[in-house]
């Protein structure tokens, strides 16, 4: 069925767009840039902050593009006097109950209303400064969040992002009026409710009101200190996104130089998460496989589906909001969790170094990562595996500090050592990747043959859709599996909490057909983490995600079990996967917590 | 034209005729008819907003759909006003014959009173009605039911969208438009909400005729309607009054003697000095020469011993509560007008900063989300405009 | 604490667990203890499916839903402007007088607590005050005193 058109004047060109567009779209396509701010392309209109206003001949007041749809024979004006009077009266407004001590702000030069204001040339001075009798708190409660109400502006991206995107519901909005701000329940402490940490929230602020907990000046007192040895583990998803954070466009792979970049910094050792993510899949492979034989052969009451542990944003929203199916969870640690536990036991027994003087450092695209390092059952290692974790962002502004032109910087490479990494690993970054990375070394496991997918690719599991399935029948399996024979092995892959939450709802009437379900809390996975560059957007995820996939198919290794490094600590140091070692180090447990 | 004169009306408080009488005539006769009356009528929603309320009727009842749904806003909370709370305590079966009219006219077989917070001591009397009024609606064989739905206590709510998003169990904050009420609103349903009085006039025109009706008032703003008189007045109480009246002739019949202006409209009216009570007319935005205003019914009255910074002051102070938040110009903007008058008043601002708070105020007329957040400044700036020295000294 | 778990079920129950209901149970499990705690909010939250900060969010956004402890009896004293212009602050200092309490506070008996509200569409009549649901108006100084002695009486 062929669309409607609506045909309207845009600033004095005449133009036809489909039915339904809103007049931001519209001007968008255009080319003619309409301000926003409590716009975002992830989330539902909300129309609140009202700087997108236009002027529409014949109405009496100014509607805001961005919630207004064109209508025929409209005649908007995007920048007319009146337009700009009004902008920049709500900026001010804005403005007026904002902490301007931008100097001094984490989002400073990375901040929607600075740049507006800027754009505006918005004065200070024109309004009375209302912060003076609000009673505001910074909330610094939480290992991975920080909450400043003199920083918020209300326009509610946040509370969209809990509620839509990921079904949390932590943020809401309370009180009205004056009075009116994004709360938690009865206005508790970030660190007592059921944020999942996941920072969703925090890369759809336009400001700095929602920023992660920060570590970098811990860092760089720990690099000082020649008694220490810093080791550092970055995450597959930190070298495609790092790019955006020092001056590159979205989608460019910085893996060498950042590798440099982190040498420059001083650490003593420049490791790869992309080890114990290949670690992490020979466990989780072998558990799943140990699942389905206790099921088949022994009859045993286990819980199926099993889902992926890697995401803590997804352990801990499952832990509040789905207690009874823990046991759905696999066993396994984080590959963030996993390096930190090896780091101070079979690395320092390795190296020779005091397990007390590592200061075990990781980079993340996330930041609830912060919060899993800090929970007491990460003490493996019989002190805190892993010390501070750093976002993408963190790494950005200390590599900004450092003095060091990045870009001129000659690609180097991780240590040997827990360095070593495989495709496989690689695309853990993108939604999907843990899911194709265990069925590439699973299935061959099982079989003794390659994934039946052209080029290693199982592209069924791969794209952005929310929730996507998968089969894979398996046969001629070798003998030791026999009990599988046969068997078709059904998998989903889900993204995004609510996305979770859907999967779970079904699990819980009883219509869950999966073996294995991966679950990754973030939109488009690890790629779009709470601790990525901002600004997010699906095109940006995109991008991210495409490097992802292309660094895999550069690789030699493209099989976790092909990693060197992983079938050397098995001989040397864990014997087989799901031995007593690593269930020592490499395993843990999940808590019920509350639902507020 | 002539000189409107300030006319007595009784139709909403007659007890000329039983509801049920006007029912039994008006349910027989085709719909589109009813509409065609409202329409001719000119009758305009007398909650304040004054949308002809005929052809809110008829864009519910072109809509195809399973469920809608009629409302009748008794979420009267705009400062000055009381009308409403009188209706259903004395003639609450006529705003219910309305609602069956309403019903009758769109297929909505489901109805609600959204009654305020404060007017809780009506219910026991209202569930009383709604008995008789259900054992009616079998008698007409109308599919009809209406329930009570009990606020929570904000003004806000009597904004219609907001007071839908309420009744789904919302905070009360007003909704993007369009969609509009009559093609999405209960839970997505068409949705017709009309004022308490707006329904008994819609019944009484099926009484009297739309000729008769729009016979009283003048062009555009036709009929009569319910004035809440208040403030510096030895009459203060409920009047049902022809439109078009001067306010010099509303002043002559309600005033002290002594007054020095009217807020008409509540706080979020305008304030009408005494200069302009010759040619401000009381009734919908043109038609008359000379400055016509609408109103909800609220004529506050201040004589010449009232302050207008503290009536200004309490106005705002209202709305600094009152406003929902979710918008920047009328969450911070009414928060800003409030301390702005403060800071003139204790001289840390000078006085020309009334100018800026001025603009501001033109930018909160057209940039607020919703009709409320649109006309929370006008209080503001008619009195700052007619009573600056005030403000200052 | 049963009892209270139970009827805030029983509430739920009456209305129904659909979101639309939430301002009707809000409503009703407020009059158990005349304000709503935090327990009751997380449990009509957790009765409806819904999310306790969004339960919370939607109760604080109106006047009547009281979100803090409260006396057995709620005075309301109407601020707005033709109250005002009638002396509804010399009422608010007979209230304070006869119960000496100020504003915003609670009776050391737990009877009466003494707040302000936004106009209660009487103002014609004004002053005017609600106690709980019933409206008192033409208010003096003498009146109000009276009314208390009633409300003690009962």
């Amino acid at each position: 069925m062929a669309e409607k058109m609506i045909k309207l004047t845009i600033d004095g060109k005449v133009i036809s767009v489909p039915e339904g567009t809103t007049l931001f779209e519209a001007a968008k396509l255009e080319k003619v840039k309409i301000p926003t701010l409590c716009y975002h392309q992830d989330l539902c209109v909300a129309g609140n902050c009202r700087v997108c206003v236009v002027e529409v001949e014949g109405w009496r007041v100014l509607p805001a593009a961005c919630a207004t749809p064109a209508m025929e024979g409209m005649v908007v004006f995007t920048n007319s006097p009146k337009v700009r009077r009004a902008r920049k009266d709500v900026l001010a407004l804005l403005v007026s109950e904002h902490s301007t001590q931008c100097t001094t702000c984490y989002r400073s030069t990375n901040c929607e209303l600075q740049e507006l204001a800027a754009e505006y040339n918005i004065d200070n001075e024109i309004y009375l400064n209302l912060l003076k009798d609000k009673t505001f708190t910074v909330d610094d409660s939480s290992w991975a969040i920080e909450k400043d109400e003199t920083k918020c502006i209300r326009c509610q991206r946040c509370v969209r992002t809990c509620a839509e995107l990921q079904k949390v519901n932590a943020l809401d909005v309370i009180k009205k009026g004056a009075d009116m701000k994004i709360a938690t329940f009865f206005d508790t402490v970030m660190s007592d409710v059921v944020c999942t940490n996941c920072g969703q929230c925090i890369n759809r602020c336009p400001t700095g009101a929602l920023t992660e907990r920060r570590y970098i000046d811990e860092i760089w007192e720990a690099i000082g200190d020649p008694n220490k040895h810093v080791a550092v583990q970055t995450a597959p998803a930190v070298r495609v996104a790092l790019g955006e954070m020092l001056g590159y466009e979205p989608g460019v792979r910085v893996t060498g130089k950042m590798a440099a970049a982190l040498k420059h910094l001083g650490f003593d050792s420049v490791l790869d998460t992309d080890f114990s993510a290949d670690l992490t899949i020979m466990e989780e492979g072998h558990e799943l496989i140990d699942r389905l034989k206790r099921k088949l052969v022994d009859g045993e009451d286990v819980a199926l589906p099993m889902f992926t542990s890697c995401s803590p944003g997804w352990i801990k929203f499952i832990e509040h909001a789905y207690p009874d199916y823990l046991d759905h969870l696999s066993t396994c640690k984080s590959p963030q969790q996993m390096f930190g536990a090896l780091l101070k036991t079979y690395y320092a027994d390795k190296k020779k170094i005091d397990p007390k003087s590592i200061v075990s450092v990781s980079v993340m695209p996330c930041s609830a990562k912060k919060y899993e390092a800090k929970r007491i059952e990460m003490n493996d290692s019989g002190m805190q595996d892993v010390d501070y974790v750093m976002t993408t962002r963190e790494l950005g502004h200390m590599i900004r500090q450092s003095g060091v032109n990045f870009k001129e910087l000659k690609d180097g490479n991780f240590d040997k050592f827990m360095g070593d990494s495989t495709g496989a690993a690689v695309i853990f970054g993108a939604t999907g990747g843990v899911m194709e990375a265990a069925l590439r070394t699973a299935y061959e496991v099982l079989t003794g043959r390659e994934v039946p997918f052209d080029g290693l690719k199982i592209t069924p599991v791969r794209g952005m859709e929310g929730i996507r399935e998968a089969s894979i029948k398996l046969e001629n399996v070798l003998p030791d599996f026999s009990f599988l024979e046969g068997i078709e092995v059904k998998v989903a892959i889900a993204h995004g909490l609510t996305n979770a939450a859907q999967i779970m709802d079904n699990l819980v009437i009883g219509e869950s057909p999966y073996h294995f379900v991966e679950v990754m809390a973030c939109p488009g996975g690890c790629i779009g983490g709470g601790g990525q560059p901002i600004p997010t957007n699906a095109e940006i995820r995109k991008a991210r995600a495409a490097a992802i996939y292309d660094e895999d198919e550069k690789k030699v290794l493209r099989k976790s079990h092909e990693n060197p490094d992983v079938q050397r600590i098995y001989k040397d140091f864990l014997g087989k996967p799901l031995g007593h070692k690593s269930h020592e180090l490499l395993h843990t447990k999940y808590t019920r917590r509350e639902r507020v | 034209m002539a000189k409107q004169k300030l006319k007595r009306v009784d139709l909403i408080f007659s007890k000329d005729c039983t509801c049920k009488d006007i029912l039994a005539v008006a349910l027989k006769r085709p719909k589109e008819e009813i509409v065609k009356d409202l329409i001719d009528s000119g009758l305009k929603g007398r909650g304040g907003a004054g949308f002809p309320t005929g052809l809110k009727w008829k864009m519910a009842m072109e809509e195809k759909s399973n469920k809608k749904y009629v409302i009748c806003n008794a979420d009267e909370g705009e400062p000055g006003t009381f009308k409403d709370r009188e209706i259903l305590d004395r003639v609450g079966l006529k705003v219910l014959g309305g609602m069956a009219l309403a019903s009758y006219v769109t297929g909505a077989r489901e109805g609600f009173i959204y009654l305020r917070s404060e007017y809780k001591f009506l219910i026991p009397k209202l569930e009383n009605l709604l008995e008789k009024f259900h054992v009616w609606m079998d008698e007409f064989d109308l599919d009809f039911k209406v329930n009570l739905f009990i606020g929570g206590g904000a003004y806000v709510c009597g904004e219609e969208t907001s007071l839908i998003e309420s009744m789904e169990g919302k905070r009360g904050e007003p909704r993007n438009k369009p969609p509009y009420p009559t093609n999405q609103g209960y839970l997505g349903k068409p949705t017709v909400v009309n004022n308490v009085e707006t329904l008994v006039y819609a019944l009484m025109i099926m009484y009297i005729g739309s000729e008769k009706f729009k016979s009283m008032g003048f062009e555009g703003s036709t009929g009569s309607k319910l004035f809440s008189v208040s403030g510096d007045t030895p009459k203060a109480g409920i009047y049902e009054l022809e439109l078009g009246m001067t306010l010099e002739q509303f002043v002559k019949e309600f005033g002290d003697g002594d007054a020095k202006a009217v807020q008409v409209g509540g706080a979020s009216g305008f304030c009408v000095p005494r200069k302009r009570f010759k040619e401000t007319h009381i009734g919908y935005q043109g038609g008359l020469e000379g400055f016509s205003l609408p109103t909800g019914g609220s004529m506050m009255i201040f004589n010449s011993s009232r302050s207008m910074y503290n009536v200004l002051h309490n106005y705002l102070d209202f709305f600094e509560e009152e406003s929902c938040g979710q918008c920047t110009p009328c969450r911070v903007g009414c928060q800003q007008l409030l301390k702005g008058v403060e800071a003139v008043k204790r001289g840390e601002k000078s006085q020309k900063y009334l100018d800026d708070l001025l603009r501001l105020s033109d930018t909160m007329k057209l940039t607020a989300k919703c009709g409320l957040g649109q006309s929370v400044a006008n209080s503001f700036s008619s009195i700052v405009e007619n009573f600056r020295e005030e403000m200052i000294y | 604490m049963r009892k209270r778990e139970s009827a805030i079920r029983a509430a739920v129950q009456k209305h129904g667990k659909e979101r639309k209901n939430l301002l009707p149970v809000l409503h009703e499990v407020k009059q158990i203890n005349n304000y709503l705690s935090r327990s009751d909010i997380s449990e009509i939250a957790a009765e409806m499916g819904l999310s306790s900060a969004h339960v919370y969010g939607v109760a604080s956004f109106y006047h009547f839903l009281d979100l803090e402890a409260r006396g057995q009896n709620i005075i309301w004293v109407c601020k707005t402007i033709s109250c005002y212009m009638k002396g509804s602050n010399d009422i608010m200092l007979a209230l304070e007088d006869a119960l000496k309490i100020k504003l915003g506070e609670t009776t050391s008996d737990g009877k009466f607590t003494l707040l302000q509200t936004n106009c209660i569409g009487w103002c014609h009549k004004g002053p005017a005050m609600l106690i709980n649901d019933h409206p008192y108006t033409d208010l003096t100084p003498e009146k109000v005193q009276n009314i208390i002695d009633e409300y003690y009486k009962k």
